[in-house]
């Protein structure tokens, strides 16, 4: 009985600690003055927001009914994916010049996403005029 | 006990409430702009928005049967992002 009720007070405050972020997340994502900047905010909502609101679901389907790790494959898939969609964001903003434009790579390496043909100085023929992305 | 389920249910209701605001925020966003790195960003957050709306609404009823759901919608969500990402970038998403 007192097991179920610290149970349940765990419960809510997971939700309220996932509602908390999801909150700040989208704020930050209103709020943030560039769009690099911008990137930043909502990871928020994809590993902490969801992150402890599947957590609440899943320490209550344990005091519920029979509990599953079901809950693990989203949060897992969330967090694999969430780094990949960033980095093609970032890419995007690197593209169309919504940010500082990146600095020079050391020696004579150049950005494997951004165009080389600026290059004309003996670029290798192979990958001139491509967009590496 | 009683207690504690008046504070989960509370909890649950404002759980609903700041989803609901951060989604506005986030629509806000995706209206605003102003580059299209935003606004991708923007549905992106919604998608894991919508998530966290399915899994307090699978709680509130007491049914496992919003997995799966959540799970397809965030499937759907990463390559939809990664689709408005490679358009943007290459001008095609198969190639």
């Amino acid at each position: 009985m007192i097991l179920d009720a610290i149970v349940t007070f765990a419960i809510a405050i997971f939700l309220l600690v996932g509602a908390a972020f999801t909150l700040v997340g989208s704020y930050g994502l209103m709020k943030l003055p560039d769009a690099m900047t911008r990137l930043h905010a909502p990871t928020k909502v994809g590993t902490m927001g969801v992150g402890a609101l599947l957590l609440a679901s899943m320490t209550h389907a344990f005091v519920t009914q029979n509990g599953s790790f079901h809950e693990l494959l989203v949060m897992g898939f969330l967090f694999v994916t969430a780094p990949i969609s960033a980095n093609f964001m970032s890419k995007v903003n690197i593209h169309l010049n919504n940010c500082d434009t990146t600095p020079d790579a050391p020696d004579d390496q150049q950005w494997c996403t951004l165009v080389q043909e600026t290059h004309t100085d003996g670029a290798p023929a192979d990958k001139s005029d491509t967009v590496q992305s | 006990m009683l207690a504690a389920t008046f504070a989960l249910n509370v909890s649950i209701w404002i759980a609903f409430a700041a989803i609901s605001v951060s989604q506005l925020l986030a629509m806000w966003r995706l209206f605003v702009g102003p580059h299209t790195g935003d606004r991708i960003l923007a549905l992106d957050t919604m998608v894991v928005n919508a998530i966290g709306t399915i899994v307090v609404v699978g709680l509130y009823q007491g049914t496992p049967l919003y997995f799966e759901v959540t799970l397809i919608i965030a499937m759907l969500g990463f390559v939809s992002t990664v689709a408005y990402a490679r358009f943007v970038l290459r001008g095609d998403i198969i190639e």
